[in-house]
């Protein structure tokens, strides 16, 4: 059986759910890009707030700091940079074909949806681990801990990754005279 | 909460989908690509309720690429721009046959 959750804690959760799925359709259609990258926020702001609902208090925070904070603020200067922040006669959206293969696609995976919400058709998944007992190094050392032992091979890598992202940054920003 | 958790993972994805396939604007398709690894982030939350800590982790590292491949994408999208003096996809077709 499905474990019961609290009024409150259920009506934050659709609160915080529905303000991510609104802001991310609004996100979609908006022409400028600087409305459009601030409605994004919005939406990871929100997941944010169901993260720390989901018991992932760590990654509230670094979605926060990181996602809204930094990324977004990469987008909205590279906005700024380029002089594209009036919405000047922009038809961007596409039309024809491309729209009807988008409603498609979007048509798949709303059906995926459909089979997630009605849990006759789907596996039993096993119970919730539920409320894990709060760690000794609080929430961080309850990822710090996987990360550094389990994952330790694909955490170095990680830092190959980002070697090779600067550099790639670097290479192409730069202006080529030669 | 985590079928509705999946649900709204789900919903977003195909948000992001469509603004990819519908937007010309190169910025605005990277922001749709961002908020679709910000869905699959969330199905991997919801589902570390129920397999433990290591989807967590795997929401660092998708976030560490994100970041990388914002860097790399917005250098694109600059270097891009300073060849065309556009954004739009549609007028950047030199690979296309």
């Amino acid at each position: 059986m499905r474990p019961e959750y609290p009024l409150f804690y259920s009506f934050h959760f659709y609160l915080f759910g529905l303000i991510a799925l609104a802001s991310a359709i609004l996100f979609v259609t908006r022409r400028s890009p600087v409305a459009a990258a601030m409605w994004l926020v919005n939406v990871m702001f929100s997941l944010a707030a169901l993260y720390v609902m989901m018991d992932a208090h760590f990654i509230g925070a670094i979605q926060v700091l990181v996602y809204a904070g930094a990324i977004m603020v990469v987008f909205l200067f590279v906005v700024m940079l380029l002089n594209l922040g009036h919405a000047d006669a922009v038809t961007d959206q596409r039309s024809g074909g491309v729209r009807l293969t988008a409603a498609a696609v979007a048509l798949v995976l709303l059906s995926e949806l459909a089979v997630l919400t009605n849990p006759d058709w789907l596996p039993v998944l096993p119970q919730p681990i539920g409320n894990p007992p709060p760690a000794e190094g609080g929430a961080v050392a309850v990822i710090a801990d996987p990360l550094f032992r389990e994952y330790l091979l694909a955490f170095e890598l990680t830092s190959v990754l980002i070697l090779v992202a600067i550099v790639g940054a670097v290479v192409l920003g730069r202006r080529t005279n030669a | 909460m985590i079928n509705e958790a999946l649900a709204l993972s789900a919903a977003l994805f195909a948000i992001g989908v469509v603004g990819v396939l519908t937007r010309r604007n190169a910025l605005i398709v990277f922001m749709c690509v961002e908020l679709m690894l910000n869905a699959v982030n969330l199905a991997f939350v919801a589902f570390s309720k129920l397999h433990g800590m290591g989807g967590q982790v795997f929401v660092i590292f998708v976030m560490t690429v994100a970041a990388a491949e914002a860097a790399v994408g917005l250098a694109i999208v600059i270097a891009l721009f300073r060849h065309r003096q556009t954004v739009d996809l549609d007028d950047i077709g030199l690979l296309r046959g």
